[in-house]
């Protein structure tokens, strides 16, 4: 399947992050075109295309905005989430450095459709150069009388603020964000009520990907036919993949949602050395594993689900023979164990069992009893945490365990890092490693 | 804690950026750490004072999130991303010459209060792995001699570019930036790197487009 | 379907709910929509674990230990939050493996970084923790790894002390301290395995209402400095009683173990503290045992002696009866209703005098009068549940947080959930926005003034049916503020109801403790009142006084000037006068003073007969709080070898011939056979609005943690008070500084000064705190004037 560069289509014009590269590139078009529609037949648009949410649960995205009530008297609110920390994720960072302004006519168009006078973008404090070029994009906007008080008199108001995060993977759960943009401890709220009714400030609030979001003025400027041709009909559309792991050109792939694994291993150069793929995960570290014998499954929401994990993120990353699961799953471990919020009991206290116990196994301390417990602990985890970052932290050590069941038998009694020579895995050699 | 003119203006300004005031927390903890180099107890009681929220309720966020600090930074801090792809790839051994050149642990500062090394979680940036940061602007694609270089550079003064952002500042400049994004740095470096048009040049080599586009370039 | 009830006496409010099908484990029943799957299964009897639900908070389902299985749901379910809908089937651990499974699951997690200190852990014997795993845990641990450890334990408070590592996260002290209290001064910090209850820095936990943190926490995560350590609970016998400190009227279980208190509880009373108290209430119990008079005395040769009871019976006796018709009784404000009455009845056929007053305080004529014609036998009127329901209410001259700290959370709750909250008074208090209430800024000893010209806007929200005015103890030091009051009632049909601080002053006014009215606020003068009470007396009407006697004050100035040739005096501060020189001056004065008292005072000293009594855990009794509810209560210690005042005064009257009953189920028949009183009242006083003092003058009033003698030797509960400050206008204090000199008449006081949002000619001080006692150091009272002068330059 072909490369189909949409939203990174002029990624190379090192002056796209301008109000004038973009615009030079046609952008800001489909906005004008939007602005004079009526703003429920954008909704009907965006639910027509079948555009599924890009932040992983792929939830139809014209769906939740109609979710939204209409003439309700409360002001309405767009949240962007830009949050993207899943590990494994690194598709929403990129687009806001290359093309801000992509996002930013999503942002004003979306606005537009679920009538907000106001947007967020919560973009993760750890990317000062994505939150400044976002920044700096709004501004340009504002100056360009695309942002603020009605737009190219259309009578349609709009204040964007862009928002940086401090620290916390939990506020990408979008009621998590909401605490968190409200000036609280990032921890998921209590649904009912949904944030369509009840959101940012208890008023009725959409909270998108950024990926999402920049879809918008294709499907709107370019309509739904022509953005049905690409995908499948339950995954229609394009997707900006990033490749990572042990690729010898890992980046970013923009295609059709369908393509598979292994054709966007073949662009990204295939694997480094020719090793062979030992496991990789198709859209961050919540989604479970596959191996090398999934590399034909279509990159769609449906087939990936068949084979027994999620698009995700749409973010694979691979990784060859010289890696120990046991170690990568104990990584993941330590991660939702760190990024735990602490509101339940199932997260908070599973992740510390498991993650010390996982530790042990990558001394070679483990034992076949453990092995059954971690089993169960998932168990005990999933489908009763709050939210889904329990389910996520329950996800690894199971999957692993249904192809890599030796390797957490051989961590009973030999040190992973004896099995497996950790500087066989690094992607640098000789004197760089010192 | 007594605050300058210049303080209560750009609090003033956050409070004003927001429907409600308690949206401003986290920026102005940010600018908290932009003013020291770490979030203080005094630091928290005046963010809490602007935001209308107890000083408890302040403090409760400011531990919540982990770039806010509770102990001073120093001058820059050192990223090292840890989780499994990049920490397997080579973070881990760029990790370790680090907290070697540096004579620190995780979540430690030198004594000369210089550099504050951090094991860092997922950073967004796998396809640049093994990825370390210096004041939160990406440092891609180090190698532990790569990585002890950056820092020797910066222990001499001299000037060192982010891979894909400005100059390297230091860690309360970026602070400042977190809290107010228009720095006036978008336009330096040059982020958009080969990783990220990898795609885009196989397709142009390859002559691949998608359909109904590349008619406005 | 609908069901209707009434919501209280008097009213015709009629609520209807939905009710819907539903099933649980098997069984089907009504329960009105949107209720609780847990609430529900209550009521069948089916316990489902859990830990951070609580009734009366906002549900969170953090921790999981309540998981329920609903069908059509794939996922297990909190039970603490989920709301049931028509035809739900919900099945709990007895009939789901899929919950009971959960709920296990989760108990052991809860259990992983628990320590097993439950042998010395206080929680240890009524730990939810400890009784939920007994029946939903595993019984032996999987879990091998190293638990998570603190330093421990942490003072968030000088009374409230954390041990971190027991902390189940439930957030249920978070959350009151939020929701409830208003204090958000305690939160959960940090996050995940690290996250722990904590304050800010420098900023302990100092709210009125910790205490209540202690007792909801389901582990042992909380304890208080005042019990930690003290005692197991099975080794405590637990007696429901009422609280003695304020006119909220608290329900309180105390607990004891051969015969000394070890704690009390706040006790689940829906209709007036739902489950909470203050600290007040909570804490401050160790008077009890300390400073006690502990034998009868007399003065012999000028000096006092330790008597035996017959000989100062005798001596009281003696006295009494040689002044009879000239003799002036002093009733505290802490009496129980059958003390007072006893006080009421022995003034009037012992003493033959009608020279009674239980206002230990500043008081006025006016005061009287409103009480008798609006207060005095009223059945309850204005009621804790009708102010959720109120559009409007409005307070006057009271500040429920320090005055009547438990009306105050019912306030807060009524706030929250739309009612209007007015005061008349002279600082918007940090308190006052805790109910999100709007100030009617009166400058002290001009509320009536304020009253009398409220906007057209204020008037017609407070003529809204429902709306109800409480006006507190104060307001007698304001000219017209009672009857403005009460002229501002009945324009608007607002209910009225008068808050006094001390728990005993309902009582001793609707038991006659007050002079020109009879029990149940009969008139004196009012002949069918007269044979009404003398009947139940036992004597004629004749007999009884033929006039309205004296107020208190009036009695004070009489016995210093020698009108009076004997005082009788119960439970009384003499600093908590108005005028305390007065008061020294009368008891000195008078030619013979018999003192009633538990504790040694200043009346003690000067008396000729000393009678020990009863303190509160050592009788049965009766309070009424505002509302005019009763709050009964039965004696803790059984052994207790003292008796109440109203034993001790049948003593002296059969002594002196006359019949008194002394045991606290006579007098309560007798009270009922007199019944409600239904006849003539006084007529409600109309007197001018006051016009104010010239000059800065003082606003003051007793904050809830302070030199009050009850909260002796309660160091951790002091140390948790409110800092002795002045507050005034920015305007005043920018031209003052940070420290201020207030002087009055007798004196002045020097204290930190702070900003308040308070008028530039008003300065505020506490009325009875360490440092600042205003009718002794200042001799003013509210709305005196007073000098301020810069630092502490006098």
């Amino acid at each position: 399947m072909a490369l189909t560069p949409v939203i990174t289509e002029h990624w190379d014009d090192p002056e796209l992050f301008t109000i004038a590269g973009y615009r030079r590139h046609g952008g800001y078009s489909a906005l004008a075109a939007a602005l004079k529609q009526d703003p429920d037949a954008i909704i009907g648009t965006v639910k027509d295309s079948g555009l599924r949410g890009r932040g992983g649960a792929g939830f139809p995205t014209g769906l939740k905005w109609s979710f939204v009530p209409q003439n309700d008297g409360k002001p309405h609110y767009l949240v962007v989430n830009a949050d993207e920390s899943e590990p494994g994720a690194c598709k929403d960072i990129p687009i806001m450095i290359a093309n801000p302004h992509s996002l930013i006519e999503g942002v004003i168009i979306t606005s537009f459709a679920i009538r907000a006078n106001h947007a967020f973008i919560y973009i993760r404090g750890e990317v000062p150069e994505a939150i400044r070029r976002v920044a700096n994009a709004v501004r340009e906007a504002r100056e360009a009388g695309l942002i603020g008080r009605d737009i190219l008199g259309s009578g349609f108001d709009l204040d964007v603020v862009v928002h940086a995060g401090a620290g916390a993977y939990i506020c990408g759960e979008e009621t998590a964000l909401l605490d968190s943009l409200e000036g609280l401890r990032g921890q998921p709220r209590l649904k009912p009520p949904f944030p369509a009714v009840a959101g940012l400030y208890a008023s009725p609030t959409v909270i998108n990907n950024v990926e999402t979001i920049c879809n918008i003025p294709y499907i709107v400027g370019r309509g739904v036919e022509w953005f049905r041709q690409f995908g499948t009909e339950k995954s229609p559309g394009f997707k900006v993949f990033a490749v990572s792991g042990h690729v010898n050109r890992p980046g970013i792939y923009e295609a059709p949602l369908g393509i598979t694994m292994r054709e966007l291993l073949d662009y990204a150069g295939g694997m480094i050395d020719d090793r062979p793929v030992k496991f990789w995960l198709p859209g961050g570290s919540s989604v479970p594993m596959l191996t090398a014998e999934h590399l034909d499954t279509p990159m769609t929401y449906e087939a990936m689900a068949e084979a027994g994990t999620m698009l995700g993120t749409g973010t694979p990353m691979l990784f060859n023979d010289t890696v120990s699961v046991v170690k990568a799953v104990t990584r993941w471990l330590e991660f939702y164990k760190h990024e735990s919020c602490g509101k339940c009991t199932p997260c908070r206290e599973g992740t510390y069992w498991i993650t010390g116990t996982l530790e042990r196994f990558q001394e070679g301390h483990g034992s076949d009893r453990e092995m059954e417990v971690l089993t169960d602990l998932c168990g005990q985890i999933a489908g009763r945490s709050f939210c889904a970052l329990g389910d996520a932290a329950a996800t690894p050590y199971p999957a692993a365990m249904k192809y890599f069941r030796d390797e957490f038998a051989a961590a009973t009694s030999t040190p992973v890092d004896e099995t497996f020579d950790p500087a066989a895995s690094y992607v640098f050699s000789g004197a760089a490693a010192r | 804690m007594a605050i300058s003119e210049s303080t209560r203006e750009q609090l003033e300004q956050l409070v004003a950026r927001y429907p409600h005031p308690r949206s401003a927390l986290m920026p102005m903890l940010h600018l908290m750490q932009s003013l020291d180099d770490e979030v203080t107890s005094d630091g928290i009681a005046v963010c809490a004072e602007f935001a209308g929220v107890s000083a408890a309720e302040a403090t409760a966020v400011a531990s919540f999130y982990t770039m806010y600090k509770r102990k001073p930074v120093g001058k820059h801090h050192i990223g090292v991303c840890i989780n499994t792809l990049c920490g397997l790839l080579g973070g881990d051994a760029v990790y370790d010459a680090l907290s070697e050149r540096l004579g620190v642990g995780n979540n430690e500062g030198t004594t000369d209060g210089e550099f504050f090394l951090e094991r860092i979680e997922c950073q967004a940036a796998c396809t640049h792995a093994p990825v370390m940061t210096v004041d939160w602007e990406f440092m891609d694609d180090v190698t532990p001699t790569s990585a002890v270089d950056i820092v020797d550079r910066l222990a001499r003064g001299e000037k060192v570019q982010s891979t894909r952002g400005p100059v390297i500042r230091d860690f309360q400049a970026t602070e400042h930036t977190l809290a107010f994004p228009e720095d006036g740095l978008a336009a330096e470096g040059t982020p958009v790197d080969d990783k990220m048009l990898a795609g885009l040049r196989i397709a142009k080599e390859r002559g691949m487009t998608a359909p109904g586009t590349g008619q406005e370039g | 379907m609908t069901v209707t009830s009434n919501s209280g006496p008097g009213s015709d409010v009629q609520v209807a709910t939905d009710l819907i099908t539903v099933v649980i484990d098997g069984v089907e029943m009504q329960v009105p929509k949107g209720t609780l799957v847990i609430r529900a299964a209550e009521q069948l009897g089916i316990e489902i674990p859990r830990f951070c639900d609580h009734p009366l908070l906002d549900p969170v389902a953090a921790c999981r230990a309540c998981l329920i299985e609903v069908e059509g749901m794939p996922k297990p379910q909190p039970a603490c939050a989920q709301a049931l809908t028509d035809g739900m089937n919900v099945k709990t651990q007895y009939a789901s493996e899929v919950a009971r499974l959960a709920q296990e699951g989760v108990m052991e997690f809860l259990l992983l970084n628990h320590p097993l200190d439950c042998p010395v852990c206080d929680k240890g014997g009524e730990c939810p923790l400890q009784n939920q795993a007994m029946s939903v845990g595993r019984p032996e641990t999987r879990f091998d790894g190293e638990k998570r450890e603190f330093d421990k334990p942490i003072n968030v408070s000088a009374q409230v002390l954390l041990d971190r590592e027991r902390c189940v996260s439930c957030a249920r002290c978070t959350r009151f301290a939020e929701q409830i209290a208003g204090d958000p001064m305690i939160e959960l910090l940090e996050r995940g395995a690290k996250q722990q209850v904590g304050t800010a820095d420098d900023q302990p936990f100092d709210s009125y209402f910790s205490g209540n943190t202690v007792q909801i926490c389901p582990v042992g995560a909380l304890t208080s400095a005042s019990y930690r350590f003290r005692s197991r609970p099975f080794d405590l016998v637990s007696v429901p009683t009422a609280c003695e400190h304020c006119a909220s009227g608290c329900s309180l279980r105390t607990d004891y173990r051969r015969g000394v208190v070890t704690r009390r509880l706040a006790w689940d009373d829906p209709q007036v503290n739902e489950e909470w108290n203050c600290d007040k209430g909570r804490f401050a119990f160790t008077y009890q045992r300390n400073g006690r008079v502990e034998h009868p005395m007399i003065r012999e040769n000028g000096e006092l002696r330790v008597a035996s009871w017959p000989e100062a019976i005798d001596a009281a006796t003696r006295g009494l009866a040689a002044a009879r018709g000239k003799v002036g009784v002093l009733v505290g404000g802490r009496s129980t209703v059958e003390d007072a009455y006893a006080y009421a009845r022995f003034a009037r056929t012992a003493l033959a005098s009608d020279d009674i007053d239980f206002r230990v305080r500043q008081s006025s004529d006016e005061e009287a009068a409103f009480l008798a014609a609006r207060v005095a036998g009223t059945r309850v009127s204005a009621s804790y549940d009708g102010l959720e329901v109120a559009p409007a209410v409005l307070l006057v001259s009271l500040e429920p947080e320090d005055e009547s700290p438990i009306l105050f959370l019912r306030l807060r709750k009524a706030a929250r959930g739309g009612t209007s909250v007015l005061s008349v008074g002279a600082v918007a208090t940090d308190s006052l926005a805790k109910m999100s209430g709007r100030l009617l800024t009166a400058r002290p000893g001009e509320e009536a003034a304020v009253l009398r010209s409220l906007d057209d806007a204020t008037r017609s929200l407070l003529s809204q049916p429902g709306t109800v005015i409480l006006v507190g103890e104060r307001a007698a030091g304001s000219a017209g503020t009672l009857s403005a009051v009460a002229e501002l009632a009945d324009a608007t049909g607002a209910a009225l109801a008068w808050v006094p601080r001390r728990a005993g002053e309902r009582s001793a006014l609707d038991a006659g403790a007050l002079a020109g009215l009879l029990p149940g606020g009969r008139p004196l003068e009012d002949p069918q009142a007269r044979e009404q009470v003398a009947a139940a007396w036992g004597t004629t009407p004749a007999d009884l006084p033929a006039e309205n006697g004296r107020s208190g004050d009036a009695i004070l100035r009489a016995a210093r000037d020698g009108d009076l040739a004997a005082l009788v005096v119960g439970g009384v501060q003499l600093t908590d006068y108005a005028d305390p020189t007065l008061a020294e001056e009368a008891i000195g004065n008078a030619g013979f003073v018999v003192s009633l008292e538990n504790h040694h005072s200043a009346v003690t000293e000067r008396a000729d007969v000393v009678l020990p009594v009863a303190v509160v855990t050592e009788k049965a009794g009766t309070f009424l709080n505002w509302e005019g509810r009763p709050r009964p209560f039965g004696q803790v210690l059984r052994d207790a070898l003292t008796m109440g005042d109203a034993k001790v005064l049948s003593m002296v009257a059969d002594a002196m011939g006359v019949a008194l009953p002394g045991d606290v189920r006579s007098i309560r028949m007798e009270l009922g056979s007199l019944g409600p009183w239904a006849g003539s009242r006084f007529q409600t006083p109309a007197v001018a609005s006051g016009a104010g003092a010239t000059g800065t003058v003082l606003a003051s009033w007793r904050l809830l943690l302070d030199s009050g003698l009850m909260q002796e030797d309660e160091p951790h509960l002091a140390a948790t008070a409110r800092p002795t400050v002045a507050m005034a206008s920015a305007t005043a204090v920018a031209a003052l500084g940070d420290t201020v000199t207030v002087t009055g008449p007798a004196g002045s006081v020097t204290l930190p000064l702070k900003v308040a949002d308070i008028a530039d000619d008003v300065v505020w001080v506490p009325m009875n705190s360490p440092g600042c006692h205003i009718h002794t150091d200042l001799g003013a009272t509210p709305g005196a004037s007073v000098r301020l002068t810069a630092g502490g330059a006098a």
